[in-house]
């Protein structure tokens, strides 16, 4: 729980629990150690002063779930973003701690060089052996800016679609996890085939013989999320956005500039949240996060998120291969909002 | 009196506007000089004396491509809706309308089919004059539909693209089109047909990203400006100038993602002998 980063609407949580840690400290000094797990009885008796301590711990910590349960009720969209993108969030390589075991990396595309933004390797998860590949953002400053925060290079991309076609030929499932501002915008990225690397991806996944699950864990920023998201299931977890643009470059675009009012205008319209992907049809589920954002309790989210992935491994996995990727053609071929009109023989 | 007439043709240079689009005359961006409508229509909208290739609408393309009188418009039906109710400064609906009345034109594609000097293939032009050619629901369709009508009828396929990118209006589902035109396309490489790309001045963001640069052949335009993310995103990025001619055709040409550049005069039969040779 930290406190450096503060995202405004959630400062009356943050009082809350600065509070928190402050009784808990002064309950440690007075009875001279930790204090005693619930309500165990001890040897010895404890001085008044901790008893009013305990009282005030125990409604304190109330008062915050009552208080966090009230400012996650009613997150606004530009809200959500910024939960996305929030420095403690669980990362690929969080996860990838959290719930694999046996993780054996590989790197690189073979062609130019081995992007950091894009982790990719053997795992083993839960009962099942997947090729996991995900975007790294970073957490230490070194690693953020080895990552490009989460922009992927074109040879993450190639690196990424040569592991998945050396999971094909192994017989093993891919899993991807999905955190991406946007694919990076740079003179590289852009001489070595930034659009072709994302196109020849989304054209290689939909007819890659192999069950394909993603997940947006935290940002799903347009193609650079696309890139690796063309799958049979795709689950987006419950503060994660997932969209055509980021809200500020929407914001810059439609609204002129790019400021906290037009930010969250841009955010609302674009309709980005798990909830609004799921009734669009373009998520098949929002996977819950603990009260208060994954940031809180990551270890909780990576239990939904291993769940949730398992429970779709398992049942692709009983469907015949041809008919998996047949499915996921028609997934992909049923998205879009239009209206046909009698045509007019001219 | 005396000094109307001392003047002379080249003396005249028109104090303001660069463009006179409705006039007889207008002024080429590319050169500076003034030139005649007609003769600029006649060389196929290219400059006569600079070859700057003019942005040219979907109709028009289709014109220059097809064989007279052999292209069957298909998928004109489709139609845009606004399944967000999407409203920035202006509501997606108002928008929408407002191009469809200026266009003429229900969305930023034409789809068809029909000959190739002699050579039968399936053509889309995306149209750079409704909402940039961006690419939302229609668009995605059309070109998901074209692909698989050439799939089931073993003919190749020629996209025309010049587009913004993919349309914010549509959002996510905007997104899902890429995914949609490039799985189609892989079906069509399945089946070991033909697709040619061709890249006109523009083609960013979304639409390159996807079927754009999925051609087993890319032709490009002369000077057409080509990338994933656009010219300023990227200067904003490196914070620093932008090298001459980066992202243009011929920096694609030399960097490898692009077959070919060619002139506008030259793509029919360009297209044509390309086609001419798949063995069927």
């Amino acid at each position: 729980m930290s406190t450096f980063y503060q995202l405004d609407f959630e400062k009356p949580v943050i009082e809350l629990e600065r509070r928190l840690t402050e009784a808990q400290a002064q309950l440690k000094a007075v009875i001279g150690g930790e204090p005693p797990a619930g309500a165990a009885p001890t040897d010895r008796p404890l001085p008044p002063e901790a008893d009013r301590l305990s009282v005030e711990i125990k409604d304190l910590s109330t008062q915050r779930e009552q208080t966090l349960a009230r400012v996650y009720a009613d997150l606004s969209p530009w809200h959500t973003v910024r939960v996305a993108r929030h420095p403690q969030r669980p990362q690929t390589r969080d996860y990838i701690a959290m719930i694999c075991r046996d993780f054996c990396e590989l790197h690189g595309d073979r062609r130019h060089a081995d992007d950091p933004a894009i982790v990719a390797g053997l795992a083993r998860f839960g009962h099942t052996k997947v090729m996991l590949i995900g975007h790294q953002k970073g957490r230490e400053t070194s690693e953020k800016l080895a990552c490009h925060f989460g922009c992927a290079h074109p040879e993450g991309y190639r690196k990424a679609l040569l592991k998945m076609k050396l999971a094909e030929k192994m017989g093993l499932p891919v899993v991807t996890l999905v955190d991406t501002p946007g694919a990076y915008p740079g003179l590289g990225a852009e001489q070595r085939g930034q659009a072709e690397a994302i196109a020849v991806n989304m054209l290689e996944m939909s007819r890659l013989k192999t069950p394909i699950v993603s997940v947006v864990i935290g940002e799903g920023g347009s193609g650079g999320a696309l890139g690796i998201a063309v799958a049979d299931r795709v689950g987006m977890m419950q503060y994660a956005w997932y969209t055509v643009i980021s809200p500020e470059g929407c914001a810059a675009i439609l609204w002129k500039e790019a400021n906290e009012q037009t930010n969250a205008a841009a955010a609302k319209s674009l309709r980005l949240t798990a909830a609004d992907n799921l009734e669009l049809g373009i998520v098949d589920a929002a996977i819950p996060e603990p009260l208060g954002g994954a940031h809180r309790d990551p270890r909780k989210a990576a239990d939904n998120l291993a769940a949730w992935v398992q429970a779709q491994i398992a049942e692709l996995k009983s469907i015949p291969i041809d008919r998996v990727v047949q499915a996921r053609y028609d997934r992909f071929r049923r998205l879009g909002s239009y209206i046909e009109a009698d045509t007019v023989a001219r | 009196m005396t000094q109307t007439q001392a003047r002379t043709w080249t003396d005249i240079r028109p104090a303001r506007k660069a463009v006179i689009p409705e006039g007889l005359w207008l002024r080429c961006p590319g050169c500076q000089k003034m030139i005649y409508r007609r003769h600029l229509e006649a060389n196929l909208n290219v400059c006569p004396e600079c070859q700057h290739h003019y942005r040219i609408s979907a109709s028009e393309r289709v014109k220059q491509l097809a064989d007279p009188g052999s292209f069957v418009e298909m998928f004109a039906g489709l139609m845009p809706t606004d399944p967000l109710k999407f409203r920035d400064l202006k509501s997606y609906k108002d928008r929408l309308l407002a191009e469809q009345l200026k266009t003429g034109r229900s969305d930023a594609v034409q789809a068809g089919r029909c000959f190739i000097k002699g050579r039968e293939a399936v053509v889309c032009c995306l149209d750079l004059t409704f909402m940039m050619g961006s690419m939302g629901s229609v668009v995605g369709e059309a070109i998901t539909r074209s692909v698989e009508h050439a799939t089931a009828q073993r003919l190749p396929v020629v996209v025309v693209s010049c587009s913004g990118g993919a349309r914010m209006q549509e959002s996510g589902l905007s997104l899902m089109q890429m995914a949609k035109t490039s799985a189609a396309l892989g079906r069509h490489d399945d089946a070991g047909l033909l697709f040619v790309s061709v890249l006109t001045d523009p083609t960013t963001g979304g639409v390159t990203a996807s079927f754009a640069m999925l051609g087993d052949v890319i032709l490009a335009e002369p000077g057409a400006l080509i990338g994933f993310a656009g010219p300023r995103v990227i200067q904003q990025t490196i914070r620093q100038e932008l090298p001459a001619g980066f992202q243009r055709s011929e920096f694609l040409l030399k960097s490898g993602f692009v077959d070919k550049v060619v002139p506008r005069g030259q793509l029919r039969s360009e297209i044509a002998r390309i086609i001419d040779y798949t063995a069927v």
